[in-house]
């Protein structure tokens, strides 16, 4: 009932609505990330994070700290946080809430797979798993050899089983493939969402479809521009993009044939939403493109607070944290390494 | 602060006076000086590097390091919980160990104590490895007797079976078994080892999944939960038996095995080396208890003697960390050899703070002595009562409203005897009254027991709130004397409101209009008491507009109408007249020049009520209007004027600062100013006392509902169990409803009284709270 939500959202969405309002509230703000930059050991990070929403669980680690414990211990408040969400949530927010894991579940068997592909300890990949996209058999992945039985396997139970129809070959498992799984998977995946976010109607269907375009938009861009030179064929690249998005269906064929990075800026700035993203970077280049992609994604992600009433907060709040985190890290990794002069490069401020 | 009783002299009413104060202390003696300023705890720090992000400022390093201390604190405190031990509070031995000696200290501990850990841990790792070794081999030594048991029991009914009948296929096929079975001689292996129990039955799908039901499973359940060699936790978890056979499935089952965390222990086929095995693991387990005990106790031990000293460091830590962040508020001097601090203090302390300096000072032995010296600033200091246990409650009703202004009249003087009043006239019941007295008395002797200790947080705010409590049933036992209220029986005694009304059908017209006519002359007392402080506020303030366009017009209004109500009410109660007040006030507005006839009260009446309604009326506008008009056209002024006057001061800098910063705020909206003149007199008009007649109504309605419905109609019975079940209904009701219920909505009632109808009268509440640097608050900060 769009228009209507505010009479019955409350019912079940104003507890969590209000709680992760609370949370984005805690989002370290630009004046932070300045006082970050400047600092000069991790342990002056840590200083500046214990007066943040961080301080309780960087606080017991003892002094020598290393990045990768920062950005363990930021990725377990979230952790925390999207868990209690989850407690509270009812459906069908509850299932909003999962779906926004998958993508993780997604990123996190690639990595096993392509682990064990390489012969690394499992135990050691699995430490490196998002905790979001873990799931329960996930350590058996290792056991798998190619697709059917990684499939046959480990991931009919898991929610990603019907984003797998596409992908069952009995071929030995490559990086080749493996890449390829990794985007069928991602564009099934994003499809999907995408029709649950419909199905929710309202401001939701709304937003969602915005920021979901946004990442289908996104991934299309990045599969074209990773894919050339590679083996892949047009008609395969075309069949890794998601079936909606603002570059659906034309921006899609063009992509397909482009065959270097200024075909793919001329493609992109037909839509004028990326002409701002492609007319920061200069010709040839595309080092920067992530980053001014994360920064639109950012402003987009920012404007979901504007409305009321809606789940594409829980989504916008939990995307801006993974932001938050990955600069976070790029930070602590530039002190620890001491190159201060390349903190700018990656750090995309949030408000 | 202030505990001295009753006999100090006591300056509730305006609060301290505050002085901006500047000191300037050598960077030898700082650390000392802010350590005894902390002891004393009447100085309150400014920040002044508040530009300066923490790892910014001067004692960045040493806060870091009691940050360390403070962790290496909090996990001893973890070690010592798990352990069961408490921190033992007896401990303020005070030893002479300075901070370094203590961070050594803590460090060495913590070593030590991580090294203890990490040994136990391997140990406990093995001994718990061992033990789930043992528990497979016990419980893989049932299964392979019983599958042999049972492999024969198959044989011999397949043997009787092929006696039997000779069918056409079962040759066949006994054939080919005939053929395969000697060559291939299936080479079985069988893994043996322990699976978490929430995940043995996906363990057992992926199994046959990756295995394609090639392989032989069986579990068995083991009844205590296991301690995970690798987690060191309880884990419940099944026993099981793989058979397999082929390499490829072998590799297999080792990664699903390993992806599970499924320990796995050999175990060896016949039954004579599984005995012995068993044997071997539990002398082996028996030894390694001996040596985890020994490095318990050792552990213990020393967790012991870190309780002994833990708050005692605790404190230290705490005091030396707070030290630093009031340190790292200071700025540096031009030389850079003085620590200079600004603050405020009140006026009184100056003799004190000057010889706390001078101690530090000496105990130092800094050549040159700290300089205390006051500022003058216009900003506004803060706000800081001397309050003792008594007072201080009421102080916290009236801080919760807002934080009185710097000097202003403070509501709270007054509202240690009419908050209890007002409450007890809504509660007027002197045996309700006795019993939340001893209630509350009992809590006021256990004084010294409770003030220690941790309270919940329901006897936390009761415990706090005490002397109120107190306060208002003594009260309250008053106004039920006077009300001849006592659990509705209505005793005979000779003052107070006659028991003859009682239970008579008039008894409630009658109990109503002198309820009624008292709330309206009490409200009109406590509201005139208000206005009054206004003006003396304003007198304080030098602020002649408040007096002439508030007080003034207030003043007027309000006794214009109601004070002449209350003149009414009195003249009826003390000639026994007749009139209608309803009938006169009504008529005063409506045709306020018709004759009174039998209404009249007295002579001349008519002539006033016009007199006294005209002022009302007048009295309004000159609420609302002139005041914003007037400040618009003074502000205007201070404008102009400013910029002749910052020539003059501009040779002091420090001042012209100050005068800028206090005039940057104080921007003029006159929109604003207009719309909360209008509240303000719309509140003005609209107060409402007539709850305490409301209230009071409820509660004898209540008690009487209570004593005639339960207790009187459980008597009409005869019968001891009716009695016995009425008198226990009678006493849930009157402790549940009455006494808990009702207290706390006359209490409310009375808190919004004395905030809406009481203070808005006069009372800004716009201060803020003097927070001393002081230690005493440390002790019971626990994170």
């Amino acid at each position: 009932m769009y228009g209507f939500e505010a009479l019955t959202f409350n019912i079940h969405g104003g507890y969590l609505e209000a709680i992760v309002r609370g949370h984005r509230a805690g989002l370290l703000t630009a004046a932070d990330y300045n006082n970050l930059c400047q600092c000069e050991t991790l342990d002056d990070i840590k200083m500046h994070l214990s007066a943040t929403e961080y301080g309780p669980y960087l606080q017991n680690e003892p002094s020598p700290l290393h990045t990768t414990t920062v950005v363990e211990k930021c990725t377990l408040k979230l952790v925390d946080e999207y868990k209690s969400m989850l407690c509270q949530a009812t459906e069908p927010l509850s299932t909003f809430l999962e779906y926004i894991t998958y993508g993780h579940m997604i990123d996190n068997v690639v990595l096993i797979v392509t682990g064990t592909l390489h012969e690394r300890d499992v135990q050691e990949l699995l430490e490196k798993c998002h905790p979001l996209g873990m799931f329960d058999s996930i350590a058996t992945l290792a056991v798998a050899q190619n697709m059917r039985e990684l499939y046959r396997l480990v991931l009919v139970d898991t929610p990603l089983a019907p984003y797998f129809s596409e992908c069952i070959t009995s071929e030995d498992l490559d990086d080749m493939n493996i890449e390829i799984m990794r985007n069928t998977l991602y564009k099934a995946y994003l499809e999907d969402f995408y029709r649950f976010c419909q199905k929710l109607g309202g401001a939701t269907a709304e937003i969602m479809s915005d920021l979901l375009a946004f990442e289908a938009d996104r991934r299309a861009v990045n599969i074209t521009i990773n894919s050339i030179g590679t083996e892949l064929t047009r008609d395969d690249r075309r069949k890794l993009y998601s079936n909606f998005g603002l570059l659906y269906p034309y921006g899609h064929e063009e992509l397909a044939v482009s065959e270097d990075i200024d075909q793919v800026r001329a493609v992109m700035e037909k839509y004028p939403p990326y002409q701002s993203i492609f007319s920061k970077l200069s010709y040839g280049e595309s080092q920067m493109l992530d980053k001014a992609f994360y920064e639109e994604e950012v402003k987009r992600l920012c404007l979901a607070f504007e409305q009321q009433f809606h789940y594409a907060v829980f989504f916008a709040y939990m995307r801006l944290r993974e932001q938050e985190i990955r600069n976070l890290m790029w930070i602590s990794e530039c002190v620890a390494q001491n190159q201060k002069s390349r903190v700018h490069d990656s750090v995309v401020f949030i408000f | 602060m202030g505990d001295g009783g009753c006999c100090q002299t006591m300056d509730l009413l305006r609060s301290e006076p505050m002085q901006l104060a500047q000191l300037i202390i050598p960077i030898e003696s700082a650390h000392c000086a802010v350590s005894y300023l902390g002891d004393l705890g009447l100085f309150q720090f400014k920040d002044l590097n508040a530009d300066k992000s923490p790892f910014q400022r001067t004692y960045a390093a040493q806060m870091k390091r009691c940050g360390e201390m403070a962790r290496k604190l909090r996990f001893f405190r973890e070690q010592m919980k798990m352990e069961g031990l408490l921190p033992s509070t007896k401990s303020y031995r005070s030893n002479d160990l300075d901070m370094d000696m203590l961070e050594a200290k803590l460090g060495e501990l913590e070593t030590e104590l991580i090294e203890i850990n990490a040994n136990s841990e391997k140990l406990q790792s093995t001994y718990a490895e061992l033990l789930e070794y043992k528990i497979v081999l016990q419980k893989a030594g049932e299964f392979f007797p019983l599958a042999q048991r049972s492999a024969t029991a198959q044989q011999r009914e397949f043997e009787a079976q092929h006696m039997g009948d000779g069918s056409i296929d079962s040759p066949l096929l006994l054939e080919q078994e005939m053929i395969t079975d000697p060559s291939k001689q299936v080479k079985l292996g069988s893994f043996t080892g322990l699976v978490p129990r929430e995940k043995s039955i996906a363990f057992e799908r992926i199994l046959f999944r990756a295995t394609r039901g090639n392989v032989f499973l069986k579990q068995a359940v083991i009844e205590d939960p296991v301690i995970d060699p690798i987690s060191g936790e309880k884990v419940d978890k099944n026993v099981f038996v793989i058979f397999y056979s082929g390499e490829r499935t072998k590799n297999k089952i080792l990664k699903i095995c390993e992806a599970f965390r499924a320990n796995r222990y050999p175990v060896a086929d016949d039954m004579a080396r599984q005995y012995q095995m068993i044997r071997e693991v539990s002398e082996k387990l028996s030894e390694l208890k001996t040596t985890i005990d020994v490095g318990l106790l050792h552990r213990a031990n020393m967790l012991q003697t870190i309780g002994s000293q833990f708050e005692l460091w605790n404190i230290m830590v705490k005091k030396e960390k707070y030290i630093y962040h009031v340190l790292n508020m200071l700025s540096f001097d031009v030389t850079k050899k003085c620590l200079v601090a600004e603050g405020w203090c009140p006026v009184f302390a100056t003799s004190q703070i000057q010889k706390v300096l001078q101690r530090a000072t000496l105990d130092c032995n800094s050549q040159v002595g700290a300089i205390f010296h006051v500022l003058h600033t216009e900003e506004f200091p803060p706000t800081y009562f001397r309050t003792n246990k008594f007072t201080n409650a009421f102080q916290e009703i009236v801080d919760a409203y807002g934080v009185a202004k710097y000097q202003e009249a403070n509501p709270g003087v007054y509202t240690i005897i009419t908050f209890p009043f007002l409450f007890a006239v809504m509660f007027g019941d002197w045996g309700h009254g006795i019993c939340l007295l001893l209630a509350t008395l009992y809590f006021v002797m256990q004084e010294k027991k409770f003030s220690g200790q941790k309270l919940g947080d329901i006897t936390e705010m009761i415990f706090g709130g005490r002397y109120i409590i107190m306060m208002m049933a003594v009260f309250s036992i008053y106004t039920g004397f006077i009300y001849n209220e006592f659990f509705s029986v209505g005793p005979t005694y000779p003052f107070g409101v006659d028991p003859k009304w009682h239970g008579t059908r008039t008894e409630l017209p009658f109990l109503n209009s002198l309820k009624m006519k008292m709330s309206i002359l009490l409200g009109v007392a406590q509201m005139n008491l208000g206005i009054v402080l206004s003006y003396y506020n304003a007198k304080f303030f030098k602020n002649d507009l408040n007096i002439w366009y508030q007080f003034v017009p207030q003043m007027i209004f309000l006794n214009s109408l109601f004070g002449y109500l209350s003149l009414l009410i009195i003249i009826k109660w003390c000639t026994g007249s007749q009139a209608d007040l309803y009938h006169v006030m009504i008529y005063m507005f409506l045709s306020p020049t018709d004759d009174l006839r039998e209404n009249q009260l007295f002579v001349g009446q008519k002539f006033l009520q016009i007199i006294l309604l005209l002022l009302a009326i007048a009295a309004v506008p000159w609420m609302l209007f002139p005041k914003p008009f007037l400040l618009k056209k003074q502000h205007e002024e201070r404008h102009q004027s400013r910029s002749y006057a910052l020539l003059h001061n501009i040779d002091d800098p420090l001042e012209t600062d100050l005068h800028e910063d206090s005039h940057d705020h104080k921007e003029f909206e006159f929109g604003e100013v207009i719309v909360h003149q209008l509240i303000h007199t719309i509140e003005f008009v609209l107060a409402s006392y007539l709850r305490l007649w409301a209230l009071s109504l409820a509660h004898s309605e209540l008690s009487s509902v209570f004593y005639d419905k339960v207790l009187l109609l459980a008597w009409g019975f005869n019968s001891i169990i009716v009695l016995i079940v009425g008198i226990i209904i009678f006493v849930c009701a009157t402790v549940g409803v009455l006494l808990v219920m009702e207290t706390l909505s006359a209490f409310l009632h009375a808190l919004r009284l004395h905030w809406v109808e009481f203070q808005n009268k006069f009372y800004e509440g716009d201060g803020y709270k003097f927070f001393p640097f002081s230690f005493t608050s440390i002790q019971d900060d626990e994170e």
